[in-house]
């Protein structure tokens, strides 16, 4: 299958509007594959692929063509030991690479999987990946991504999870590398009491540009979704984030929490902020916030009116507050040196 | 021995002069009360003393022991002795105040060794609850809190000279005493100066002004010793106005 047969979608469609679509030359990549390594998976199962037909847009259709499956399935009734650490390392110039993982949690099983992207400064690379979550009754996901990649990557990605009865899902998106990276995450809470929490920090700098869909879907009743997605961009970066909440008319007694937070560092970044709701049904309970703006200059001037210079200033505030998201993010190895890392981006050496 | 010298302060707010001809010389060890009504400018005056934003100074000098405040940024200013007290401390989500403590003496050139000890047993002479000081500052503190947080900040920097700024809003009758006897004490034991500006005198219980100001629409309109704030308590301002 050649990629370069797909028909590329435009900025004009709503969904890819604010995104740098139009700049993406499919046909300048030749098809390759991440050096992938895995670990802590020893006594799981493979598991199946999901439909390809129900792709939400090109990328996925594309990614679900590719043989690059990491199939993990975490049998009934046990506690993975583990943290599984899944690395792609994009390592081939101008390839484009579509690695799918496959999270199968059966009945009352629980699994913590980390997923890392990572590639060079200089390397160009168009990456392609789908995460597939499913969790079956009563079982407990938790997906961490981590995009490390360097400042010439592409990333347009795809999580998706269905969430089975009294079942929990948690995914946290870490994004720090990349040109432009894209990730489309979906949560679909279709039994009875399911329940998903989404986090995401995301920090662009340079001509970087970070861009997140989000889908929160109530399909049963009694289902609980909390998304909180906090963001900056520095110096002429961009991010945009557009949220749905969705409760179709089986969603009733359900509850779901949307709050994107967005700082603007410096004046020629921006960053955009679109929430939105659906709701078919009544005897709900939602909430949806968002902010953009600039460090509260009240906090730094607190902080001055100390005598913290005002670039170490700059700096506590923003780890600050992305401290309610680093917060929630588990206690593993992998993400420990988010905090450094977002403080590097900062520029301050202490 | 540090003198700070206001000389001849004018400070506009948006666009509207507030304080039009300041002059007060605060000297190690020394208290001085700035009262005055409402709407007086007396916030106006701590604020255009540390450099916040929007308070655009029109006229005069700042100086101590010489040295241009007026010309150093806000940080800097800190850094050379001043340490303000906010009326309303600011709530700063996810910092903590070993961190900003930790920075706030790096940038004065001071060893951080021992901080976490030092900040412990200033808690226990503020009486705040030490458990408070893991969290980021302000967040969800009570008014007391925030006041004993601020003068633990104090305690901790050692400051030359405090600019204190309405300390009794917000406080309850423990807090208020804690604190102000907190800044009495090291008016003796370090040589703190303090400008202390206040509405009401029931702070002066702890913290005995050697002088006091009364300010009404920008200008001093009287000085005095500690008999002027009982003059005030009994006639009130509209006497000065």
């Amino acid at each position: 299958m050649n990629a370069t047969t797909h028909q590329l979608p435009t900025s004009d469609e709503e969904i890819w509007r604010y995104s740098r679509i139009g700049e993406l030359d499919l046909a300048s990549f030749r098809d390759g594959s991440a050096s992938t390594t895995v670990s802590g998976a020893d006594g799981l199962g493979p598991a199946e692929v999901g439909d390809a037909s129900s792709a939400p847009d090109v990328f996925a259709a594309m990614n679900a063509e590719s043989p690059a499956v990491v199939g993990l399935r975490v049998p009934r009734g046990t506690v993975h030991p583990r943290t599984v650490e899944v690395l792609h390392d994009v390592d081939g110039d101008g390839v484009m690479v579509r690695p799918r993982l496959v999270i199968d949690a059966e009945e009352n099983s629980e699994v913590t999987v980390v997923e890392r992207f990572a590639s060079a400064d200089g390397t160009r690379a168009l990456v392609l990946p789908v995460v597939e979550i499913r969790a079956a009754a009563a079982a407990r996901v938790t997906y961490v991504s981590i995009n490390e990649l360097g400042r010439d990557a592409w990333m347009i990605g795809h999580q998706g999870a269905v969430v089975g009865r009294d079942a929990r899902v948690r995914t946290f998106t870490v994004a720090l590398g990349g040109d432009y990276a894209r990730v489309r995450a979906e949560v679909r809470l279709v039994g009875q009491g399911a329940e998903a929490q989404q986090t995401a920090l995301y920090f662009a700098d340079g001509t970087q540009m970070h861009d997140f869909r989000t889908l929160q879907v109530h399909e049963a009743p009694r289902t609980r979704s909390d998304l909180l997605f906090k963001g900056a961009v520095k110096d002429r970066a961009r991010s945009v984030y557009t949220g749905l909440i969705r409760i179709t008319e089986q969603g009733t007694k359900s509850e779901a929490f949307q709050t994107n937070r967005n700082l603007t560092l410096s004046h020629g970044a921006w960053a955009e902020s679109v929430p939105n709701l659906e709701i078919e049904t009544n005897d709900v309970k939602c909430s949806h916030a968002s902010t953009v703006g600039p460090i509260d200059e009240a906090q730094r001037f607190y902080l001055e009116s100390r005598g913290v210079p005002p670039d170490v200033a700059e700096r506590l505030v923003v780890l600050g507050f992305f401290d309610e998201v680093i917060d929630r993010l588990p206690a593993i190895g992998a993400v420990a040196s988010v905090r450094s890392k977002v403080g590097t981006k900062l520029g301050v050496s202490r | 021995m540090t003198v700070l010298e206001i000389r001849g302060l004018h400070v506009s707010v948006g666009g509207t002069e507030i304080l039009r001809g300041i002059d007060l010389t605060v000297r190690s060890g020394e208290v001085h009360a700035v009262m005055g009504p409402n709407g007086a400018g007396k916030s106006t005056l701590s604020a255009a003393i540390m450099g916040k934003p929007g308070y655009e100074v029109t006229a005069g000098t700042v100086t101590i022991d010489g040295e241009d405040v007026l010309a150093l940024p806000t940080w800097r200013r800190a850094v050379a002795g001043l340490h303000l007290i906010m009326q309303y401390p600011t709530e700063v989500p996810g910092v903590r105040l070993l961190d900003v403590l930790g920075e706030a003496l790096a940038a004065r050139g001071g060893s951080t060794a021992g901080l976490d000890q030092r900040i412990a047993a200033e808690a226990v002479r503020i009486n705040l609850d030490p458990s408070l000081t893991a969290r980021a500052v302000n967040v969800d503190f009570s008014g007391g809190e925030k006041k004993r947080n601020e003068t633990l900040q104090m305690g901790v920097l050692r400051p030359r000279i405090a600019i204190i700024d309405e300390l009794d809003s917000g406080l309850d009758i423990d807090a208020l005493r804690d604190c102000s006897r907190r800044v009495e004490q090291a008016t003796a034991e370090d040589g703190l100066g303090v400008l202390v500006i206040t509405h009401y005198s029931r702070l002066f219980d702890e913290l005995r002004p050697d002088a006091v100001h009364i300010l009404s629409k920008g200008r001093i309109v009287r000085s005095g010793g500690p008999e002027l704030a009982d003059e005030l308590e009994r006639d009130g301002y509209a006497a000065f106005a």
